[in-house]
């Protein structure tokens, strides 16, 4: 899922200071799951933002609302009546949510709420990890299932590097070695021989290098 | 949180005459509620502008409930939660403790100010405790004064 995190006060009430009418638009997807931007974390943003304007002698008028997913248009359509009511509306999504929203109100302006941090899984309660960096073309299977495009700092795919100690990153101390990992993972599966292969430059044309990527699929195209 | 704008300068407004503080506190079953009744049970005197909120665990508090209070002018909040290793569901003080962390900073970013939250462990017995406790919040928050976001103050 999309990992997020909460801006802080300081900023939201940076970021709509020159408004008086704001609505705060939640998603229940990714960022309800991370605990950044569902209805509940909507709802403490808005008491801490409405409180913080009123102190400064800027009251805030603050509508909420919390919509299934906000990278989807069927869902963004529900929100035209609310919109249309205030000056300004902070997405509680992900960046693509925000955009989303901003392209469906052109005349409309839309912050974002949150920091997108990266793709990821939760590894226990309120501990995201990074797994996937949406590289375009995977090598996963070369791999045993674990990313060196992703995991290893320097996106070693002929690793590893030799600069790891007790199956510790060198780059960071609380990272596993990537490479470790993937040695142990292929050497359980009886697949090590998946290592004997010297992986070629890998297609970076495929990947954020190029700019924003378009994905079109003919065969569900109606 | 990381904060990239500059936090506000909490405002500290001379208590005007007249004026009392409101404080909640947020009282857990297990401990902090029976040992306020235990304190009522000795006739023991702690100071009565204490609204006393019950709840089931101090896990069970939302942190928009304490934000909610702020924002319609209470002047403290106090949370009442049992000894640390002896919650009645194991962690739920525990919880309690790094969400009113959390929202200490948050007030702070506000301009609320994090003094006016406070969390407290006591035990069902301990009676002078909460008593003590409770005198505290009261000095610490007629020291701030008023919460900047009442409406009025008498």
């Amino acid at each position: 899922m999309i990992v997020a995190s909460p801006k802080p006060v300081t900023e939201l009430k940076q970021i709509i200071d020159r408004h008086k009418k704001v609505l705060f638009v939640g998603c229940g997807t990714c960022v309800t799951v991370c605990l950044a931007g569902g209805e509940r974390e909507v709802g403490i943003a808005g008491y801490a933002t409405r409180m913080a304007r009123k102190l400064a002698g800027q009251p805030v008028e603050l509508d909420q609302v919390t919509i299934e997913r906000q990278c989807e248009n069927e869902f963004i359509k529900d929100l035209a009546g609310p919109i249309e009511k205030v000056e300004a509306v902070v997405s509680f999504g992900c960046g693509a949510g925000v955009q989303a929203i901003a392209e469906r109100f052109p005349t409309k302006p839309v912050y974002a709420g949150l920091n997108t941090n990266f793709l990821g899984i939760l590894e226990e309660q309120a501990v995201w990890t990074e797994k996937c960096m949406a590289c375009g073309d995977c090598m996963l299977a070369d791999f045993g299932g674990i990313c060196p495009v992703t995991r290893c700092a320097k996106h070693m795919l002929n690793g590893p590097c030799g600069g790891s100690t007790t199956e510790r990153c060198e780059v960071a101390e609380d990272r596993p070695c990537a490479w470790q990992l993937i040695y142990k993972r292929l050497s359980a599966i009886g697949q090590l021989d998946r290592l004997e292969k010297i992986q070629p430059p890998k297609n970076w044309s495929v990947a954020w290098f190029g700019g924003a990527r378009k994905l079109v699929r003919d065969e569900h195209r109606i | 949180m990381t904060a990239v704008a500059q936090t506000p300068q909490v405002p500290k407004a001379a208590a005007p005459a007249g004026w009392v503080p409101e404080i909640i506190a947020f009282c857990c079953n297990y401990c902090a509620y029976a040992a306020a009744d235990l304190a009522g049970s000795r006739r023991m005197q702690y100071p009565s502008n204490v609204r006393v909120m019950h709840v089931p665990c101090t896990g069970k508090i939302e942190m928009a409930h304490i934000l909610s209070a702020f924002e319609k002018g209470i002047d403290g909040v106090l949370i009442a939660g049992c000894l640390e290793g002896g919650c009645h569901f194991l962690e739920g003080n525990l919880r309690a403790k790094k969400r009113s962390e959390y929202l200490r900073e948050m007030l702070d970013q506000i301009g609320v100010g994090r003094e006016r939250l406070r969390m407290v462990n006591l035990s069902a017995a301990m009676a002078p405790t909460f008593v003590e406790r409770v005198k505290e919040i009261v000095k610490t928050v007629e020291s701030l004064g008023p919460n900047p976001l009442r409406k009025s103050v008498p």
